[in-house]
């Protein structure tokens, strides 16, 4: 039925099959429809947020997706800037992915804030000592630049293409493709680097504050250095599940494996660092507020399993795994690595916004928990249903893999 | 900013005596009632509702006979210098008065992000989580203060120390052509009600004014006051394990003042409790 629009020699499936594909996520993008209807309607009291979790589920899923986005800018900056030519045959997914998280990051936070109409608020009265004031800007502005980096994926499309001046202007989008890499990597810096600071700075959460340099609590470069850790490894783990779903090869190994070397040394340096900031915080931010690291630890579901889950079997050993080149080589310890760094990353995100809230700074308050109610969960999963969708959409109607066709040559 | 701040005249703050605090929560009452405090028909989920003046019920934790429980009432520090909450706003919406050293929020220009909740260490900062319900069938409507604007849904308000209070005493001032007002005429809410007079409101920078005098007693105390939010609000108490509880310490940091207890030794009824 839409055959018109495939790529050419490239086999898909039939319009049915990817008709049926599609149900299961817009009946999770319907049930993110409904929620978020509910909580612009009735208010943010349809969550189980409070006044203790001012942070929770969405913040969680903000904050791990625009980790896992990372690849996007991250791989633009080695594919234009440090000239690594193999990863063209990548970037098209990572901009997709990029492009997905952010959007679905957008979307979410829009929601999660309680006057959605007052959102440009935040520019028109811009604090501009605010973290998250530098988050929001950055991450507009590298919406943006990813919307760019998108189109000209978008005017590959068979039927676009014939459109002489649709495919100018894609190919001249192409050819200064570098201009918008850069912009995107300074832009991304900055917020994944706010991100962190947000937390950072928050001097009077003993669990969250750290030191830093001059403005810059140190969790400003860890949260960049853990993003672009583990965006790699999201982008190398979304295209082989699309290996997975199609049965068929889509990127050559030389891209996948050297993304995987640059994670792994990537990995390595921020699990070292990270222990530093650990060590650091425990002997310095800690103790001056009174408190030891167990004391943060006394009651509740989230304990120090959590930093060890988090720094040895989600650090160390996906960073030991990427960086021994037999292991990385094996389909199966790749996924593995690459999926317990990025789930060292999210746990990362999870202690800072809800370990951080859970724990009473004043002694005489008490240890709150939560559980999201399934509004919440439905505006999370939405993004999840989303991006499948998209992607989908993506790989069936664009050219997203430049090799597929040289890996997977039609034999009639 | 700091400089600017000690150039400021007024440093409004308020001292209240632990000893003297009963727990009643007329304080709490007081204030909902004279800012406009939304309520709810089932007022139990403690985690949503709205109590700018929150009760915190402490116990020394020993046995009977030594069992002692007293009541931390917490409004907002209104912390100096460098508030946890300003510098986050993303929306400039909460600002320290320099003149006043009142933490303000802006209700209308609030985005309702909530990081200023979650920045702060004293849960003083409550999100409207409800559209603003004043049931009309309970009168209450009526009793809405002129003065303060009721708030929307979806943004968050905290204590103001009252601050209308301060501007129509300014007005007054003014009006009777004076530029200074006095000690009594500007009080918060909490303060005018409290049966115990557990808590005195003042300009901590004026001499002349009791809390200026009361923040210098060894027995004066802030929460938290090592990780350096610098409270307005101080607290007051001749028993050492009120204090202790006031903020976090390693084994063997507190150092007590007095290290007597009421239970053990009757100490309150000594003379020489307020001779400090």
């Amino acid at each position: 039925m839409d055959s018109p629009l495939l790529p050419h020699g490239v086999k898909r499936c039939s319009t049915w099959a990817f008709f049926f594909w599609t149900l299961p996520w817009l009946a999770l993008l319907a049930w993110g429809g409904l929620s978020a209807f509910l909580c612009l309607w009735k208010g943010l009291n349809q969550t189980n947020m409070s006044n203790i979790f001012a942070f929770a589920l969405w913040i969680v899923f903000d904050l791990a997706v625009i980790a896992l986005g990372a690849g996007a800018f991250f791989t633009g900056f080695l594919t234009y800037i440090m000239g690594k030519k193999e990863l063209k045959n990548i970037i098209n997914t990572a901009v997709i992915i990029g492009f997905i998280c952010y959007s679905g990051a957008m979307a979410m936070l829009g929601i999660d804030i309680g006057q959605p109409i007052r959102g440009w608020f935040i520019f028109w009265h811009a604090n501009i000592h605010s973290m998250l004031v530098e988050v929001s800007f950055c991450i507009t502005c590298y919406l943006m630049v990813l919307a760019i980096e998108f189109i000209p994926i978008i005017l590959e499309n068979r039927k676009l293409e014939e459109i002489k001046e649709l495919r100018l202007f894609g190919h001249n989008l192409h050819e200064i493709m570098a201009v918008f890499a850069a912009t995107g990597t300074f832009l991304s810096f900055f917020h994944q680097g706010s991100l962190g600071g947000m937390f950072g700075v928050m001097y009077a959460r003993p669990f969250a504050a750290r030191e830093g340099f001059y403005i810059w609590p140190w969790t400003f470069f860890l949260f960049v250095l853990s993003a672009i850790a583990c965006g790699p490894c999201f982008t190398i783990l979304c295209t082989k599940l699309t290996e997975f779903f199609t049965r068929k090869k889509l990127v050559p190994d030389s891209a996948i494996q050297l993304l995987a070397k640059i994670s792994a040394w990537l990995l390595s340096l921020y699990i070292v660092l990270k222990i530093a900031d650990y060590l650091g915080w425990m002997y310095g931010v800690v103790p001056r507020s009174g408190l030891t690291f167990e004391s943060f630890f006394r009651e509740g579901p989230y304990g120090v399993w959590m930093v060890v889950a988090e720094m040895i079997f989600c650090g160390i050993l996906p960073a030991i795994i990427l960086m021994v080149p037999k292991a990385r080589q094996n389909q199966a310890w790749l996924i593995i690595a690459c999926l317990l760094n990025c789930t060292g990353i999210v746990l990362n995100r999870f202690l800072f916004i809800i370990v951080t809230l859970a724990i009473p700074v004043m002694p005489f308050d008490r240890f709150w928990s939560y559980l999201p109610t399934w509004q919440e969960w439905g505006i999370g999963l939405a993004v999840v249903g989303y991006g499948f969708l998209l992607f989908s959409a993506a790989y069936r109607y664009l050219p997203v893999f430049p090799k597929e066709r040289e890996l997977n040559p039609i034999t009639e | 900013m700091k400089k600017e701040n000690d150039h400021g005249k007024h440093k409004y703050g308020m001292v209240i005596d632990i000893d003297k605090c009963t727990g009643c929560g007329t304080c709490m009452v007081a204030c909902a009632a004279e800012n406009n405090v939304s309520v709810r028909a089932d007022q139990s989920d403690k985690e949503r509702t709205i109590t700018w003046m929150r009760l915190y019920k402490i116990s020394n934790g020993k046995p009977f006979p030594h069992t002692e429980i007293s009541y931390i009432p917490r409004p907002c520090m209104h912390c100096d210098h460098h508030p946890p909450c300003v510098s986050v706003c993303v929306a400039t919406a909460t600002k320290l008065d320099f003149n006043t050293g009142i933490v303000s929020q802006i209700y209308t220009r609030c985005i309702g992000c909530r990081y200023c909740q979650a920045a702060c260490p004293y849960g003083a900062r409550y999100f409207n989580w409800w559209d603003a319900y004043f049931p009309k069938k309970k009168g209450l409507d009526r009793y809405l203060t002129p003065e303060v604007s009721p708030r929307m849904r979806g943004v968050v308000e905290k204590c103001t120390f009252c601050h209308h209070r301060f501007m129509r005493a300014k007005t007054v001032a003014y009006a009777e052509d004076r530029r200074e007002i006095e000690e009594d005429e500007y009080i918060t809410a909490c303060t005018e009600a409290c049966p115990a007079q557990a808590i005195t409101f003042g300009d901590l920078n004026n001499p002349d004014h009791e809390v200026a005098r009361l923040i210098k007693h060894p027995f004066t105390f802030r929460l938290l006051e090592r990780i350096g939010t610098e409270p307005k609000v101080y607290y007051h108490s001749s028993r050492d394990w009120v204090r202790k509880l006031a903020d976090n310490f390693l084994p063997g940091e507190y150092t007590p003042v007095v290290n007597q207890t009421w239970a053990e030794e009757e100490w309150s009824t000594k003379p020489g409790r307020d001779e400090f």
